[in-house]
C-alpha cells in the first residue's frame, strides 16, 4: 500500500469492468480509424466567392463554456465547418510561481488549478515529492487521500450534472446538482476546514487526522448522493428530449481520442476501458472494490452517463473506506518533512527548531525528476517535478486533463450544428484554471 | 618537492581519469522498451530514475523516437511534453553519459496494452532552441508543443501552428526560462516609447 509505488511497472490484469448495455444505444461509430491531421496557423478570411461562410467567436464570455474558453467556430449557415479552441484567458503563471514556493507551500498553489476537483492536484503533487524523497506515506494516511479524493470525485462530477443539466436546458438540474454537490462540499468541509482548495494533502500525509463522527457523516453524505443520483436517472436518462438532444451528438472514436492524448470519461466513452485507478493503483485503490464504467457511442450521451455513474462508484469506494480505514499516523513521522504536534512546541527546542525550518525555509530535496499520474475526475493528471537540492523545485509542471481534453473538442464539433457545440463543451467538462494554469 | 607535487599531481589526474570513465559509462538498461530504445537509436542514455525508465534521446532522432515508439512497441498515447530550464541550478542531476545543455524537452509515453510507462528527455543548447514536432506521430501534442514554446522559446520543427497559447500574442520574453522576470513591471512614462 505504498504510496510511492511505482506506476510504471505493469501490473497484472485484476480489472473488472462494467459495460453498460442498454438496447436503446446502438452503435453510432463506424468511421472505423481516420487518420487525424493536425492543421492550425491563423485562420484567413472567409472566401466570399467561395461560399458563405463566417467566423463566429464562442466565448471567452458565453455563459455555456465553463469561465473564459473561447471557441472559434467557421459557419456554413448553422453548420460548424472548423472549430478550434483559443484559451490562455485564465492564464495566471502558476507553474512560475510553483517555482518560488517551497514544497510546504506547493500543494497551496497546485490546488487551484482544477478548482473543482483541487484534492487531486494535492494528491498528485504530493505524490510526486514524496517520490523524489523516497518515503512512503502510512496507511491510514493513504486510506485518509483516497477517501477524500472520492469524495471530490462526486462532488465534481455533480458539479458537472448541474452545469451540464443547465447547458442543455434541463434547468431543474442546475439546483438539484447543486443541492447534492453541496453537501458533499459540505462534509469535505468539516474535514478539512475549507470547501474547496483544501489544501489539506500535503508531503508527508495529511494535515490532520480525520474528525471525531465523520463516518456518520459520510454515510449520510452518501446516502444523499445516492438519491440524488437516482433522481437524476430518472429526469434524465430516459427522458426522450434529453437523449434526441445528446444522442449521437459530439462523437469521436477510440482512434481519434488516443490520438488526441484525452483521457478520462471522453477515452472511456468510446469503448476504452481505461482508468488509472485499476490500471497503474496507487495508494489503496488495489484493496477496494469498484468497476470501470466505459460505453461505447464515444457521443455527448454516453459522457453524461458515465460521469453519472462513476458518482455511484466512488460512493462505493468511499462506503468501503468508512468501513476498512485503518489506525495508525495519519502522516509520516519524519520531523524533516511533517512539522511536529503544537504541543511540543512548548517543550522541545528541536521540535521549536524544525517548525521553524519547515515554515521558513521548507526541506530540502535531493535532485532529481520524476513523473506521477493518478486519474482525476476529468483523466490523468500528471506532475512532473523536477528538484535542484534546495528547498524549492527547479521546475513543476502539472499534466492538465482538461489541456489535453479540449483538443478532442474540435473533431466532436466539426460538421455538426452550433447547437450542437454548447453539447460538446459541456460534455468535455473543461475548467479553465487548469488548462491555462 | 617538485617531483613530489608532480606525482601527486599525476595521482590526482590518474583518479579523476577513472573516475571520468566510471562516470561517462551510461548505466545498461534494465527495462526492455528503454533497451529496444537504445538499440534502435545508437547514442541513447538509459536511466532509472526513482523507479521509472527514462531515455536520453539526442534531438536530431526526436520524432523518429516517436514513430518507432507508437509503431513498434505499442506506446498508444503519449500523455505529456514540458521542458526544463536548467540555468540557474544549484545542483543538477547527472546523468552518465549525457551532455547536460540548459533546457530539456520531456515527453512521458503510456502504452495501453503493455501498461507501462516511459519517459524521454532530449537536451536542448540554447543557441539552437529547435526539437523535430511530436504532433506527426501524436496529433494531441498540439497544444502541448504550443505550450512549450510560449514558455520556454523553445521552437518545434514541422508544427503546423506554433504560436503562443497561453500569452497574449504579442508578449515579448518566454516567461518559465529562469532569466525571465515576468513580475517586474517596467516604468512607463508618457511620451516614452513602450518597452513592448
Amino acid at each position: 500500500m505504498s504510496d510511492t509505488r511505482d506506476p510504471s511497472e505493469g501490473t497484472d490484469a485484476r480489472t473488472k469492468h462494467v459495460f453498460i448495455s442498454d438496447p436503446a444505444l446502438t452503435r453510432l461509430t463506424d468511421e472505423g480509424s481516420q487518420e487525424l491531421v493536425v492543421t492550425g496557423g491563423p485562420w484567413p478570411e472567409p472566401d466570399e466567392a467561395e461560399g458563405d461562410t463566417m467566423i463566429i467567436n464562442m466565448g471567452p464570455q458565453h455563459p455555456s463554456t465553463h469561465g473564459v474558453l473561447r471557441v472559434m467556430l467557421e459557419l456554413d449557415a448553422e453548420t460548424v465547418v472548423r472549430a478550434k479552441p483559443v484559451i490562455g484567458y485564465l492564464h495566471t503563471g502558476m507553474e512560475k510561481t510553483g517555482e518560488e514556493l517551497t514544497y510546504v507551500q506547493g500543494a497551496t498553489n497546485v490546488t487551484r488549478m482544477d478548482y473543482a476537483s483541487p484534492l487531486a492536484n494535492e494528491l498528485v503533487f504530493s505524490m510526486a515529492v514524496e517520490r523524489l524523497l523516497d518515503i512512503d506515506v502510512p496507511a491510514r494516511a493513504s486510506w485518509i487521500r483516497m477517501y477524500l479524493v472520492e469524495l471530490n470525485r462526486m462532488a465534481s462530477h455533480l458539479l458537472f450534472q448541474a452545469t451540464n443539466g443547465l447547458d442543455m436546458g434541463a434547468l431543474s438540474m442546475i439546483v438539484y446538482g447543486w443541492r447534492e454537490r453541496e453537501e458533499t462540499l459540505r462534509l469535505l468541509e468539516t474535514i478539512t476546514g475549507l470547501r474547496m482548495n483544501n489544501n489539506f494533502i500535503r508531503p508527508g500525509g495529511v494535515a490532520a487526522d480525520l474528525p471525531d463522527g465523520w463516518q456518520d457523516d459520510t454515510i449520510a453524505v452518501c446516502e444523499t448522493v445516492e438519491k440524488g443520483v437516482r433522481e437524476y436517472d430518472e429526469l434524465l436518462t430516459n427522458n426522450p428530449i434529453w437523449r434526441e438532444r445528446l444522442q449521437g451528438v459530439g462523437v469521436i472514436t477510440t482512434e481519434q481520442a488516443l490520438a488526441l492524448s484525452a483521457s478520462g470519461p471522453i477515452l472511456r466513452s468510446t469503448g476504452f476501458p481505461w482508468d488509472l485507478r485499476k490500471a497503474q493503483p496507487v495508494l489503496a485503490y488495489d484493496e477496494v472494490d469498484f468497476d470501470v464504467i466505459y460505453t461505447e457511442n464515444g457521443d455527448c450521451f454516453d459522457r453524461y452517463r458515465i460521469r453519472l455513474l462513476e458518482i455511484l462508484e466512488s460512493v462505493k469506494i468511499v462506503r468501503q473506506c468508512v468501513e476498512k480505514m485503518p489506525p495508525g499516523d495519519y502522516r509520516v513521522q519524519d520531523r524533516k518533512v511533517t512539522p511536529p504536534p503544537r504541543a511540543r512546541i512548548d517543550e522541545s527546542m528541536e521540535a521549536l527548531i524544525h517548525h521553524f525550518k519547515l515554515f521558513t525555509e521548507g526541506f530540502k530535496v535531493p535532485a532529481g525528476e520524476t513523473y506521477v499520474a493518478i486519474e482525476s475526475p476529468r483523466g490523468e493528471i500528471g506532475c512532473y517535478l523536477v528538484a535542484d537540492g534546495t528547498g524549492k523545485p527547479c521546475r513543476l509542471h502539472i499534466r492538465g486533463p482538461s489541456f489535453y481534453n479540449l483538443q478532442s473538442m474540435t473533431p466532436m464539433m466539426e460538421e455538426r450544428l452550433i447547437a450542437d457545440a454548447v453539447a460538446v463543451i459541456s460534455s468535455v467538462d473543461p475548467i479553465m484554471g487548469e488548462v491555462d494554469r | 618537492m617538485p617531483d613530489d607535487d608532480a606525482r601527486e599531481d599525476g595521482h590526482k589526474n590518474g583518479d579523476a581519469d577513472v573516475e571520468d570513465k566510471e562516470k561517462s559509462a551510461p548505466t545498461p538498461p534494465d527495462d526492455d522498451v528503454a533497451a529496444a530504445v537504445v538499440e534502435r537509436f545508437p547514442g541513447t542514455v538509459f536511466h532509472r530514475s526513482h523507479g521509472q525508465p527514462v531515455v536520453y534521446v539526442d534531438r536530431a532522432v526526436w520524432a523518429e523516437m516517436g514513430e518507432f515508439l507508437r509503431d513498434e512497441q505499442q506506446f498508444t498515447q503519449c500523455m505529456d511534453v514540458t521542458a526544463v530550464d536548467h540555468l540557474v541550478d544549484a545542483e543538477r542531476l547527472s546523468v552518465p553519459g549525457v551532455d547536460p545543455e540548459r533546457f530539456e524537452v520531456v515527453a512521458n509515453l503510456l502504452s495501453h496494452p503493455r501498461n507501462r510507462r516511459i519517459r524521454a528527455i532530449c537536451e536542448v543548447p540554447p543557441g539552437d532552441a529547435s526539437v523535430p514536432s511530436l504532433t506527426g506521430t501524436y496529433p494531441g501534442m498540439n497544444f502541448a508543443e504550443r505550450e512549450v514554446y510560449d514558455m520556454f522559446g523553445i521552437s518545434f520543427t514541422d508544427h503546423p501552428d506554433l504560436a503562443r497559447i497561453l500569452m497574449p500574442d504579442d508578449w515579448a520574453g518566454y516567461p518559465l526560462r529562469k532569466d525571465d522576470a515576468p513580475g517586474r513591471v517596467p516604468v512607463t512614462f508618457k511620451e516614452d516609447p513602450s518597452p513592448r
